[in-house]
């Protein structure tokens, strides 16, 4: 079955197991190398989803003209530590968010003396457009733009609405994924208050 | 019922073809043919059953059984029969299971047609391929069930996605699905040979015809997407480097490089290491293309851990290549080469330049695709490499490959001499020049296009001169022209059916060049009656109209005639169609094509299309269908290429023993 | 005399031109920004928010909101660098089409393949030189000749062998 050429088989069975080439082992590190790098990278990505009971990954906010928390322009969410934080992602094409900015509004209306922070993180939005929403519907609590979808990519979000609750010590105890009511809101404020 | 029906034949074939690898595995180790036999019949067995499980889910959604979760995912009550039957690779569960049933059919016929010419390769053959269907079973069985049931029945499925409900979409899964299974086959036998050190070039020889025929398939399969984007996505083109799109051209090219270097290997005994390593390199990324073009991984990074079958893929990936390379180093002494290169100017050479352009491409589109994710992992930011990228970096790259092509076939094996070489070249070269300087003459101005063009003629020349010299050879016995002609390809249909595939190439090659240096777009809103000129081209809005489709379409068309030079050519019908339920809307173009371009129509939803007003994109695609007519080319030759033969016994001992006897 | 009235004249002729001008000044502010030079810049912006979908594409009412921001800012004289700059800082160097030549996308894009390819060259020619050993094999001898064409002879070789076969 084996067609044989006369100079191959038997001279190669009398030489002494020659050593690996150095270009093949280079290929195999180089195929190893790619391999290794796309695992890590694809670990990396799915990791790095904040969860429930993580600490809440640092950032931070240029606030809008008007919208600024604590009269100052910009702040970190570390200088937000002792207080409980509603971090609540939006945009102004996001049809659902429509949905509890009132809610949003009214709740912060009602905590904002508890010292509880409202942070709306507008994302992926156009400035004037997140403007006239927010004057449509009135809102007072403060807001910023997610500069360069950094936090929104910190956070991976997987749409907007999506709204973190983080309490005191920097520690998110709720992710609520959709728009918020308000029955959800009265009863996680008061827990991370009550602490 | 039907649902269990179902997991007990898929839970059958998983332990089927479990036994087949211990019982092959056992089997060649002991010698005793019984098991190998039994090993056999078991994998095989694995095919009516999965043809079955197959059977019941097509079932399943002809009878609108929205009891199991698959089915209302893709079906619903409102589509027409055969998108039922389509939506059988409509989604990942029943898209896996289609892919399961084609690697069982595969692997049947080509154990039972191989069986008693490869008898010692057998036993491997079916540990390798057995493998391979384990895994997959495991993740249809266990991870992807197309049969889970839903908890709550829902009174409609959602409807099979808008994209996959055209003819064009219907058929581009099934082809690259047979490509990207064709592939294990070649690669089963390679491994076979290694693992049962039965080192002739057999396991070439044997799967030589299965190769071509995937790389058919995965070829046409990506001319069929690139159709399909250009008719029915409607966004003017029909490649756009996306990710899922690469993820298939990837081991294409692999392939390619592996369909060439194979024949070094077959004629001078050369690369028998590095060709091992093309078949696994492309194995692997059948396995990543598959899993990329399913799970969008890439765009969407989150998919890759919401579905659980990421780390699986990834891992079986891993367990793959090192099993190839243990026994690849394992039998490093029989993969010598058995001749050395004599000359920079010689077939095997030119061989290996191609090789090394292929792999160079292959690189940079496998750097670019995962570009995002390197982005992610090294500053946080996901970036994304878009067309132009792509294109700056890959067009010297395949300029040098269409130079290669036609001055390829003109070198000779062990050497050629540079004046033979330049011989035959200078009338081509001359010939195209003068092509290039009537372009210039006529307004081709751009020098891209100027040198692609250049490029393309002289190898098209070259390549046609194989033809006509090998003709008028035969034609010197006596043969009149057209028998000369045919005979030609009949008693050498390796040789030029490689040749016709290269003609095709370079057709498309042409309609590349033109149409991506030359097109042309402009978009604009025009009243009812209002009319846009465009060089000979008179375009006039007519009217609008809105009307329901099948299911929940909602279609909206407008009507424009096209003038040329002042005369009725065509009326033309671009489209909008909404499906209300999710929402998507599909821009369905209109086309008058001709063989010197296309006038290319779409609505766009900027502003809304009303009665009285919409927006168009209109684009003028030069020698467009060029790119079509050279893919039938391609078709054509790689049949030529493939069409079998009497089965003889392989005759490459001859020519050395010849040689040495003439002595 | 004559010359004072010249000069009258010159003045208003300027001042009638200038009037002249000044509508097509204005105009030209007023021209409305084309779906095309908007497009242009559209083709090289990705969606912040879809998959892989180049702006001038996208059907979603965010990318109508973005391609409104880009006729906006093009009908403030912006020009095309500065309109991607301005999105690359909103939403991320990720929504470029042509990643920017800055931090980690220079070295992948650019330096990575270069690199590459000059190693990958590099070791092609030392792999090529390395199989080169002149004297391992001896070359098949040429067949006769029979007509006084090589190349010829060639294919008549060839093709006899197949008629052989």
């Amino acid at each position: 079955m084996t067609d044989t050429i006369p100079t191959t088989t038997t001279p190669v069975e009398a030489a002494p197991r020659r050593p690996i080439r150095w270009s093949m082992i280079a290929l195999w590190l180089a195929v190893i190398a790619i391999l290794a790098v796309l695992a890590w990278g694809l670990l990396n990505a799915t990791a790095g989803r904040p969860e429930v009971g993580q600490a809440a990954p640092d950032f931070t906010v240029e606030f809008f003209n008007g919208y600024e928390w604590d009269a100052r322009p910009v702040a970190d969410l570390s200088d937000m530590r002792g207080r409980p934080v509603v971090l609540n992602f939006w945009a102004s094409w996001c049809v659902e968010c429509r949905y509890e900015t009132d809610v949003l509004e009214q709740t912060w209306l009602k905590y904002r003396d508890d010292g509880v922070v409202f942070l709306g993180v507008a994302y992926a939005d156009v400035e004037p457009n997140s403007i006239a929403y927010m004057k449509e519907f009135g809102v007072t609590f403060p807001h910023a733009p997610d500069l360069g979808t950094d936090i929104s990519q910190d956070y991976e979000i997987t749409g907007v609405p999506e709204t973190f609750f983080i309490d005191k010590d920097g520690v998110i105890r709720h992710v609520q994924i959709g728009a918020v009511d308000e029955q959800l809101l009265d009863t996680i404020i008061p827990q991370m208050l009550a602490e | 019922m039907i649902a269990d029906i179902g997991y007990l034949t898929l839970l059958t074939a998983f332990f089927c073809a479990v036994y087949a690898v211990v019982a092959a595995a056992y089997g060649a180790r002991s010698g005793d043919d019984r098991w190998v036999r039994s090993a056999r019949n078991a994998l095989i067995a694995t095919f009516p059953l999965l043809l079955l499980a197959a059977g019941l889910v097509i079932t399943a959604l002809l009878t609108g059984d929205f009891s199991i979760a698959y089915v209302s995912q893709v079906s619903s009550r409102g589509m027409p029969t055969y998108l039922k039957v389509t939506a059988l690779w409509g989604g990942q569960a029943g898209s896996l299971l289609f892919w399961n049933v084609l690697l069982s059919a595969f692997t049947a016929a080509a154990m039972l047609s191989k069986w008693r010419q490869q008898k010692e390769l057998m036993p491997y053959v079916i540990i390798v391929s057995g493998m391979t269907q384990v895994f997959f079973l495991l993740v249809s069985t266990f991870l992807e069930d197309p049969f889970t049931r839903n908890l709550v029945i829902p009174a409609d499925g959602n409807g099979l996605n808008p994209l996959l409900r055209h003819p064009g979409m219907i058929i581009h899964p099934p082809m690259l699905y047979l490509g990207f299974v064709g592939f294990t086959i070649p690669f089963s036998f390679a491994m076979a040979a290694l693992m049962s050190n039965q080192m002739s070039d057999n396991w070439i020889h044997t799967t030589r015809r299965w190769t071509l025929v995937a790389w058919l398939f995965l070829g046409l399969g990506l001319i069929l997407g690139g159709r399909w984007a250009y008719d029915v996505l409607g966004w003017g083109g029909y490649w756009g480097w996306d990710p899922v799109e690469n993820a298939s051209f990837m081991p294409w090219l692999a392939g390619t490089a592996f369909l060439h270097s194979v024949m070094i290997q077959e004629k001078m005994r050369m690369f028998k290491m590095w060709n091992m390593f093309l078949v696994v390199l492309t194995y692997c990324l059948v396995i990543l293309g598959t899993f990329v073009v399913r799970s969008g991984v890439i765009s969407s990074v989150h998919a890759f851990a919401q579905s659980a079958i990421g780390p699986f893929f990834f891992g079986f990936i891993v367990i793959m290549f090192t099993f190839s390379a243990y026994w690849i180093t394992k039998r490093r002494d029989s993969l010598r080469s058995e001749n050395a290169l004599a000359s920079y100017l010689s077939r095997e050479a030119a061989f290996l330049y191609n090789n090394f352009l292929i792999i160079a491409i292959l690189g940079v589109v496998f750097l670019f695709t995962y570009y995002p994710i390197l982005s992610e992992l090294f500053t946080g930011e996901k970036g994304f490499v878009g067309p132009p990228v792509y294109e700056r970096a890959l067009a010297p790259l395949f300029a040098a490959l269409v130079l290669l092509m036609g001055v390829a076939p003109l070198t000779m094996w062990y050497r050629t001499s540079i004046q033979r070489l330049g011989r035959a070249v200078l009338w081509p070269a001359v010939g195209s020049t003068a092509f290039v300087v009537v372009l210039f003459i006529l307004g081709v101005r751009l020098w891209p296009a100027l040198l692609g063009f250049w490029l393309v003629s002289f190898s098209a020349v070259l390549t046609i001169l194989e033809f006509t010299k090998g003709t008028r050879a035969r034609m010197r016995k006596g043969e009149s022209p057209w028998t000369a002609f045919t005979t030609l390809m009949a008693r050498n249909r390796r040789r030029y059916g490689g040749y016709w595939i290269h003609m095709g190439v370079l057709i498309m090659a042409f309609g590349i060049v033109a149409d991506g240096i030359y097109q042309s777009e402009t978009q604009i809103r025009l009243q009812a009656g209002e009319s846009i000129t465009l060089g000979d081209f008179e375009m006039r809005f007519n009217s609008v109209s809105r009307f329901p489709g099948a299911d929940d379409l909602l279609i909206t068309k407008a009507d424009v005639d096209l003038f040329k030079n002042g005369k009725l050519v065509r009326t033309l019908t671009p489209q909008i169609e909404l499906y209300q339920r999710t929402g998507q809307p599909m821009t369905i173009p209109s086309a008058r094509s001709t063989i010197t371009e296309d006038f290319y129509v779409i609505l766009v939803n900027w502003e809304p299309t009303t009665a009285d007003a919409a927006t168009f994109r209109i684009f003028l695609n030069p020698l467009i269908n060029w790119i079509w007519t050279g893919g039938l080319v391609f078709v054509m030759g790689t049949l030529i290429a493939a069409w079998p033969e009497r089965e003889k016994v392989p005759v490459r001992a001859r020519r050395p023993a010849a040689a040495v006897a003439g002595d | 005399m004559t010359k004072l009235r010249k000069k009258s004249h010159f003045r208003w002729l300027f001042l009638a031109l200038l009037l002249a001008l000044l509508p097509a000044a204005v105009y030209a502010q007023a021209e409305p920004i084309t779906d095309d030079e908007v497009n242009e810049v559209a083709q090289d912006v990705y969606c912040p928010v879809c998959e892989s979908t180049p702006l001038d594409v996208c059907p979603t009412a965010a990318c109508a909101d973005w391609r409104e921001l880009i006729r906006t800012k093009l009908s403030e004289g912006q020009s095309r660098d500065e309109i991607l700059e301005y999105f690359a800082r909103q939403y991320g160097d990720g929504v470029l089409a042509n990643p920017p030549r800055r931090g980690a996308s220079l070295v992948i894009l650019w330096i990575l393949p270069l690199l590459l390819v000059l190693v990958g060259l590099l070791l092609f020619s030392r792999l090529l030189r390395g199989l080169r050993r002149p004297t391992a094999a001896a070359p098949p001898p040429r067949p006769k000749s029979t007509t006084g064409d090589p190349a010829l002879d060639d294919y008549i070789s060839r093709v006899e062998k197949e008629v052989d076969e």
